[in-house]
């Protein structure tokens, strides 16, 4: 199961120092070569990916004859009435992430800083339960949840509930996040020093640990974001409508509505965002190091 | 008598000395959770699989997969994973491979990893957007006819996030390569044929197979794209797996939903094991 952090190691492979490895040391021609290759491979590439986003771009900025531009279709991202609302469905999608969020650290956070400094042979589990997600698609995690979701909606039917849910789903990539961290403080000392000094374990942990892994914290939160962002299994099939949910419904009821385009492109554009963010939070955490 | 009550809970003191007592008391709260919103949803699906509508134990459940819809719903996950896993682990092999031989601080690695990172994991129902756009029946490049073609359409669309995630797990591998190993073959008289035929071939193989297994457990437990491009007609597991969920309509009971979710359980575990075998001995030659 330990094997199974490379594929989810996005913050990792972002953050973390990559094998310096350049090829300094090419003959010149080979050199010249690979450096052929490398644009060949990146223009090939590049177009592959970018021409669907293009033209997903340039159909939001269509305007009501063929080849006319406008951004009405950006503009109705606040506005757009439905069937259904999508402004509420935003709404939704934003509160979700931010509670995740909030939830998942405060659940992960505390038990790993515990785990590291009280309870060394906890972590096996830890890990094999964080990454275990992983294994076990979230269609078939859904079909079990239904059950359990059902008692949940006795006392509350908002689809913030669905929470629950997206912080099993944030496990895996959280859970790196922070490892990588919580790796690279000597928590031991740092703990024993604040403990020999009189600090209570509630100290230690917040006011000691957390601020010195402020940014593996950030990377787990983006990561949590971006994931919550575009979910869409768990709330379709549970019947909840989140931002992903809604634009699944209209592309639905309107074939080709110009704002399914615009809303979709920005919520890759902003995911993008986030994850370039915390690749360049992590060269400043590296460079700071000595 | 006394003695020996004495000895018999002198043991557990000094476990529990190595142990701090009572260090277990933090990890309830996760440890509750994920019991709760994890394990049980597991355990739910395992048990219902085998329970009948009456609540007694069948297994009529598993035999009915192996009925006409189910089988072609396998059938087609089946196809669909295959193509899109050896497609995405060769292309994305070789993008690996190009971003990997630049600078590793450099504008386009972090442009790649951070753009490998959105569509592999965060997509959804987006990137079938996205072709919809490109090349579906109003298609702003094309009107291909393929668009709605299965597996070809959607297999181009699994391309879209299979070698992004592709990129991400064989990156390390490929940066595990030294330069060094590339000079020995150069300074023995090794071409470049050669390098890769008898040294970084093989050193990547088992790298290389056992991202393609994870590349093809990716593909299996997609719903969200390939429901976005196709709602009517199920043509994988986890659409059959939503349709069944959703609606009983055209299945003799309700938990047929659990046994075609343990059947997917199953086959995710046999790829994700002969992965992390694969992983362990690519692991020998990493760092």
């Amino acid at each position: 199961m330990a094997a199974l952090d490379q594929p989810l190691d996005i913050a990792a492979d972002l953050a973390g120092p990559a094998a310096a490895r350049r090829p300094g040391g090419l003959r010149a021609s080979r050199r010249r070569r690979l450096n052929l290759f490398r644009w060949v491979v990146f223009a090939i590439f590049g177009l592959f990916f970018l021409v669907p986003l293009l033209s997903m771009v340039r159909f939001s900025l269509e305007g009501t004859t063929p080849g006319s531009w406008s951004f009405s279709a950006w503009t109705q991202i606040v506005s757009y009435p439905g069937p259904p609302p999508l402004l509420s469905a935003i709404e939704i999608t934003l509160e979700l992430a931010g509670i995740t969020s909030v939830v998942m650290l405060l659940l992960v956070v505390p038990t790993m800083i515990w785990i590291k400094l009280r309870a060394q042979w906890f972590s096996r589990i830890m890990e094999f339960l964080c990454l275990l997600p992983l294994t076990i698609p979230a269609i078939v995690l859904v079909v079990g949840l239904a059950p359990i979701y059902n008692r949940i909606e006795r006392y509350n039917t908002s689809a913030l509930m669905l929470f629950f849910a997206y912080v099993i789903l944030a496990l895996p990539y959280a859970y790196r996040a922070l490892a990588a961290g919580l790796n690279a403080v000597d928590a031991t000392t740092l703990s024993e020093a604040a403990r020999s000094l009189g600090a209570r374990w509630i100290t230690v942990m917040f006011r000691i640990i957390v601020p010195n892994m402020w940014q593996a914290i950030l990377n787990a939160l983006l990561l949590t974001v971006a994931l919550v962002l575009g979910e869409f299994t768990v709330a379709y099939l549970l019947t909840f409508v989140n931002l992903q949910v809604n634009l699944f419904e209209i592309s639905r009821s309107t074939t080709n509505a110009g704002v399914l385009f615009s809303a979709s492109a920005a919520t890759l554009l902003f995911a993008f965002i986030l994850l370039l963010i915390l690749s360049y939070a992590g060269r400043r955490l590296r460079r700071g190091r000595p | 008598m006394a003695a020996a009550t004495a000895a018999e809970a002198g043991a557990p003191r000094v476990s529990a000395a190595r142990r701090p007592p009572l260090a277990w008391v933090g990890t309830v709260p996760f440890l509750a959770y994920t019991g709760v919103f994890l394990l049980l949803p597991t355990g739910i699906v395992i048990w219902n699989a085998f329970k009948a509508n009456t609540g007694s134990w069948t297994l009529a459940n598993i035999s009915a997969l192996n009925t006409g819809p189910v089988r072609s719903a396998f059938k087609g996950s089946l196809e669909l994973c295959v193509i899109s896993s050896l497609i995405g682990a060769i292309f994305g092999a070789i993008l690996a491979y190009a971003v990997a031989s630049g600078s590793p601080d450099g504008m386009i690695r972090r442009l790649y990893l951070a753009g490998s990172g959105v569509l592999a994991q965060f997509g959804g129902v987006t990137l079938a957007f996205a072709f919809l756009a490109a090349i579906g029946p109003a298609g702003f490049l094309i009107h291909a006819s393929w668009y709605s073609n299965f597996p070809l359409g959607i297999g181009l669309i699994y391309c879209y996030f299979q070698i992004p995630l592709m990129v991400l797990v064989f990156l390390p591998a490929i940066d595990g390569l030294r330069i060094q190993w590339r000079e020995a073959a150069e300074s023995l008289g090794g071409s470049t044929w050669h390098y890769w035929r008898y040294v970084g071939g093989p050193l990547l193989a088992p790298a290389f197979s056992g991202a393609t297994l994870l590349l093809f457990a990716n593909a299996l437990s997609a719903f969200a794209t390939i429901q976005a491009w196709e709602d009517q007609i199920n043509y994988v597991v986890p659409q059959s797996i939503g349709a069944s969920f959703i609606s009983e309509v055209g299945l003799a009971n309700a938990h047929q939903g659990d046994a075609l979710a343990l059947g997917m359980i199953v086959m995710v575990v046999i790829v994700m094991t002969g992965y992390v075998l694969l992983q362990r001995r690519a692991a020998r030659w990493q760092r």
